[in-house]
């Protein structure tokens, strides 16, 4: 490597990137000292605390950033399948040989050392999904295509789970935004949230009667005929048939109205299956004038939703475990627990709202200190942060990260290759849904899953598996005037 | 390569998406941090222990300040339900010295009780020794959850006077409900000034604010102490009672039922308050106090009733002075008035025996001998003057409300809890009992001698001498002379002036010295002391008489005046008499100096065992 090609390397690498990199991951091993902080530990370069080993894989992640920047970016896309088979090999043998750690068999033990294999698929399985999507004419255009990126998704998912990461799992399931970054269709965005929004609603307004049927499946019914509305006029662009379904809708519900106040109320199954179905009828008939294929959609997407949620309630009952039904039901507000599942939610939202504007200040926390919070130091960090450093600090906290993630979106569509544009999309994808779903647990807003506040909770594999993502990108993006272009 | 303008147009729902996201997030943050203080409590609540620090409870000295009560310090063993971590039982049984047994009957017990909390102190052992004390404080590092708290118990330098000091005993829920600074294992007073001077002599618990960790291990002072609070101790109380009467009171009057009663009457100072049978104050202190209370519940002497506030006799003939100013106020008698006995009241077929003496008499003299007659003729005169009063309901009307000015049929105001307001009747009464119109002055005329409805307690009798004695007038009776740091308390020492003229009261005082001298209570003649007294032989229908004893001395400048009531005793004169007499001597004759200090020695137990 010669001094000329690090003089580019110093002045393309984009510098933004490292400092917020750099500032997350200080800020991390801070937290760390405060949440493991105790009465009686003084130092925080301790290296039998949990600080200073967190600052200790710090250091080395700054070394790991550096060595990756230095790797010349043919290597990770030459490699990127080799790479990605052996991480999944070693995701296998993962499963086999891993010791029991708290019911999960994540971890692999050398020594003083223990690595967590998933950690460091992501960056594989990122690097093989742009792989894939530079090869020559591929796109997501045949059933076939997908099903080969679906696969390359999917199979750490399985793998992971076998080790019952269930939560680390679960962050593939992100990389949906790469896919549709790529082309696939809105749709199945759409109907994803749609899907959620339903078993939400149905679950958490289950014990609510309205209309003699549970509130939530007014609430979804309600819903459905307005998506239904919506896609008449916005998808088909069919002004009329939006108009008079949309205009139907309202005049049903206006008799239900009335008959209520009279003291007659309509069962809900009967009103609405009557209201949806008429309206199916009429689409049938106005197919004939308008296209087909787009009511189609319309009448399936009707059904389909009606379907899904009588299924809910069946499958949280019978497909899902006790643990993650409870998780679900403490989160959704339907059950209250402050001493079982819940007990960690209700203790970090009391350690978040005790920090009030501006926090208990440095180290002076305590529901962080006394240990009320578990896993405090882990995937609670953000409770330390809260109730030290108050709103102001957890404010600006979720800031940086919004501006990493949103800084990646922007490296990322500046790319020339497909493969750096996949592999920067893939890296946003994880931290989205990282942040998402960790920030979300801890203010109590979606269920509790395990998974790390990237650069925050402390621990080697987390830091190092997102440096890794973080830093091939930044070599990747160093080289993309030399890329892609001709 | 190709550019996809419309795909590329995505990256806004994803960043708009997350931006969205992190925005709702803020909000959420805003709500639970900046518009909703409930989480900052929540968590003072978590991590901040209040541990309660009990100042020292009041001491109680006497009127010759004399320390009667004081303090020692006990252990009670607690936990705090939530905090307790499993723990090795036989490891901890063995600490306690108690079997596995017990200690699940104790949880067991603790957990039905309604003041059961996971969060609050319960109590595990009680009155811990100072040794347990050391060996347990000792090994409770091992049991998280669990720690001592210390208390004080109540020591007495006296075994009498227990009705007046009373005790303590832990608040139940009612105290609780009642008062919000109690908290379950808190001592309240349960009896005597212990009770009616709670307030003061309790103090102020002081407050400490612990840092305690999520397994309820303490981890420092919260702010350094700032906000703790000091205890403030409780007030002394210094009594009226003079300890060494007291005890010579409860001497007196072994293997009676009964009370004495003695008053400064100038200041409505008590100087004892005898309740027989009594009971040794230290009974009712530490670990066996529940079972000596049942005890003493059970003994059919009902050592636990005060009798010289809360029971009601017949007063008898010490009614008679009473009866006497009454007539000289509405001028029925004036003193040369004679009344005849014919060894009784004898009267349209109605009798009320007297004894020999001569006949007709006048009021002094009926005073000295204990007329019946006399009386019975007085109180008829008045009832039946019909030009003056109207009717003979309205004649008793005014009638009782001379007795109610003399202090009688309504509780006196002592600072004690529990007195007694006697009975005296008033017209409605006899007219329900008797029927409107049906009842004359021979249907009511043992009134007049302190018999038929009349009830008095011996604390009333007593106050009675010390309106006579003091020509006129009373100070509520009380226990308390000061409370220290509050000074005397002002509805103690209410000066009562009674309806009838300072005059009349004179020829009362000289026929009750006169009875004394050459009269039924010959037996307080003392010499040198100008005993003035009235016997009282109380019929009633429990058997024998009771024996009853008013009196005050010297005559013109009273120093203390008395009641003494014997349970069916028999003639006021065989043991009321005497007694009263030796309690007069005592206090007016064993004055200050060497033979005092001795007596109050010889007294005293708790002097030795220190």
């Amino acid at each position: 490597m010669s001094n000329n090609e690090n003089n580019n390397l110093l002045k393309s690498v984009d510098w933004f990137t490292i400092i917020l990199y750099f500032v997350l991951v200080v800020a991390g091993a801070v937290s760390i000292y405060a949440a493991t902080y105790n009465f009686d530990k003084v130092s925080i370069w301790d290296f039998s605390g949990f600080s200073g080993k967190q600052f200790m894989w710090a250091a080395l992640s700054f070394l790991i950033g550096l060595s990756l920047l230095l790797i010349d970016r043919r290597l990770y896309e030459a490699y990127a399948y080799p790479i990605y088979g052996v991480m999944i090999i070693l995701l296998i043998v993962t499963i086999f040989i891993a010791p029991d750690i708290k019911g999960s068999r994540s971890w692999l033990v050398f020594g003083p050392v223990s690595l967590q294999p998933a950690e460091f698929c992501k960056f594989a399985t990122a690097l093989a999904l742009a792989k894939l999507f530079s090869t020559y004419g591929f796109a997501l255009n045949s059933w076939r295509n997908y099903a080969i990126a679906i696969a390359i998704i999917v199979l750490p998912i399985i793998c992971i789970i076998l080790e019952r990461e269930t939560g680390s799992a679960l962050v593939y399931t992100a990389l949906i935004f790469v896919l549709y970054r790529e082309g696939m269709s809105g749709f199945v965005l759409f109907a994803a949230l749609c899907a959620i929004t339903y078993f939400v609603l149905v679950l958490k307004f289950a014990d609510v009667m309205f209309m003699g049927i549970p509130l939530g499946m007014v609430l979804v019914f309600i819903i459905i005929m307005v998506l239904v509305v919506a896609m008449l006029l916005f998808y088909c662009r069919s002004l009329e048939l939006a108009r008079n379904v949309g205009l139907g809708y309202l005049a049903c519900g206006l008799i239900a109205a009335i008959t209520a106040y009279f003291g007659f109320v309509i069962n809900g199954y009967a009103f609405f299956f009557t209201v949806i179905g008429l309206s199916i009828g009429y689409l049938l008939y106005g197919m004939l004038h308008n296209d087909m294929r787009k009511v189609q959609m319309t009448i399936a997407f009707a059904l389909v939703s009606v379907v899904f949620m009588f299924t809910v309630n069946y499958a949280f009952n019978n497909i899902l475990q006790d643990h993650q039904q409870k998780r679900i039901k403490v989160t959704l507000g339907i059950t209250d627990d402050p001493k079982g599942v819940g007990y960690n939610v209700n203790q970090s939202k009391i350690a978040i709202g005790s920090g009030g504007l501006t926090g208990r200040g440095f180290l002076n926390g305590t529901q962080t200190k006394l240990k009320y919070v578990p896993e405090q130091h882990t995937d609670f960090i953000f409770c330390t942060i809260g109730e030290e450093e108050g709103f102001v600090g957890s404010t600006l906290v979720l800031l940086t990260f919004l501006t990493l993630i949103l800084r990646v979106l922007v490296i990322a569509e500046r790319q020339h290759t497909a493969f750096g544009r996949v592999y920067a999309y893939c890296v946003a994808s994880y931290l989205i849904f990282h942040l998402a779903i960790n920030i979300g647990m801890v203010l109590g807003m979606c269920p509790v899953i395990g998974i790390p506040l990237p650069f925050f909770s402390y621990g080697g594999s987390s830091l190092w598996g997102f440096t890794f993502l973080l830093f091939i990108l930044l070599r990747i993006d160093a080289d993309r005037a030399t890329y892609g272009v001709w | 390569m190709r550019k996809d303008y419309n795909l590329e147009k995505r990256k806004f729902v994803i960043g708009g998406f997350i931006t969205v996201l992190v925005i709702i997030y803020i909000v959420r943050l805003f709500t639970l941090q900046v518009s909703d203080s409930q989480y900052r409590k929540n968590a003072d609540s978590n991590a901040l222990l209040e541990k309660l620090i009990y100042p020292s409870r009041g001491l109680i000295f006497d009127r010759n300040d004399s320390l009667v009560v004081f303090n020692e310090p006990a252990y009670d063993l607690v936990m705090i339900p939530k905090d307790v971590m499993p723990f090795d039982t036989i490891d901890f049984c063995n600490t306690l010295q108690i079997s596995r047994e017990e200690l699940d009957d104790r949880f067991e017990k603790m957990k039905k009780s309604s003041n059961y909390s996971g969060y609050t102190q319960q109590i595990v052992a009680n009155h811990l020794s100072q040794q347990d004390y050391g060996r347990i404080q000792e090994k409770l590092y091992r049991f998280p959850g669990f720690f001592i708290v210390q208390r004080i118990l109540r020591h007495y330098n006296y075994t009498c006077a227990a009705n007046i000091l009373g005790d303590i005993r832990e608040v139940n829920a009612k105290d609780i409900e009642r008062d919000d600074y109690y908290r379950p294992g808190d001592l309240t007073g349960d009896l005597g000034v212990e009770k009616s001077y709670e307030r003061y002599l309790r103090g102020r618990k002081g407050v400490e604010y612990l840092y305690r960790d999520a397994l309820g291990k303490i981890k420092g002072r919260y702010r350094d102490g700032a906000d703790d609070v000091e205890p403030i101790a409780g007030n002394d109380l210094h009594l009226t009672i003079d300890m060494e009467l007291q005890q010579l009171g409860e001497e007196l009057m072994k293997g009676y039922i009964g009370a004495i009663v003695a008053i400064e009457p100038k200041t409505g100072e008590i100087l004892c308050l005898v309740s027989s049978p009594n009971y040794d104050p230290s009974l009712l202190i530490g670990k066996e106090r529940g079972k000596h209370y049942a005890e003493l519940v059970r003994d059919p002497s009902k050592p636990l009733y005060d009798r010289a506030i809360m029971a009601a006799y017949p007063p008898g003939s010490t009614f008679k002075p009473s009866q006497g100013l009454i007539f000289l106020q509405e001028g029925v008698i004036n003193l040369s008035t004679m009344y005849p006995c014919s060894h009784g009241f004898v009267n349209a077929g109605m009798r009320v025996g007297c004894h020999g003496h001569s006949s007709p008499i006048a009021l002094k003299p009926a005073i000295q001998t204990s007329c019946n007659s006399y009386f019975c003729w007085g109180l008829k005169r008045m009832l039946e003057n019909k030009k003056k009063y109207g009717s003979i309901g309205q004649a008793f009307e005014v009638w009782k409300k001379y007795m109610v000015s003399m202090g009688y049929g309504y509780r006196l105001g002592v600072d004690l809890p529990g007195e007694s307001r006697g009975f005296i009747p008033n017209t409605a009464y006899y007219d329900k009992a008797l029927g409107k119109d049906k009842w004359v002055a021979n249907s009511i005329i043992s009134d007049a001698i302190g018999q038929g409805e009349i009830l008095a307690t011996p604390l009333q009798i007593a106050n009675l001498s010390a309106t006579i004695a003091n020509r006129g007038y009373y100070i509520t009776p009380h226990v308390v002379r000061y409370i220290a740091g509050v000074g005397v308390l002002k509805r103690c020492i209410e000066r009562h002036d009674t309806d009838i003229d300072k005059s009349y009261y004179e020829p009362i005082a000289e026929g009750m010295r006169m009875a004394v001298t050459g009269g039924t209570c010959r037996k307080a003649n003392i010499a040198g002391l100008e005993v003035c007294g009235k016997t009282g032989t109380a019929q009633n229908p429990h058997g024998r008489d009771h024996s009853v004893f008013m009196g005050f001395a010297p005559m013109n400048d009273p120093k203390i005046a008395i009641c003494v009531y014997a349970e069916n005793a028999g003639f006021g004169a065989s043991v009321a008499v005497p007694v009263g007499a030796r309690i007069i001597e005592h206090y007016l004759k064993g004055r200050p100096g060497a033979d005092k200090e001795d007596a109050a020695k010889s007294g005293k137990k708790g002097a030795k065992k220190k």
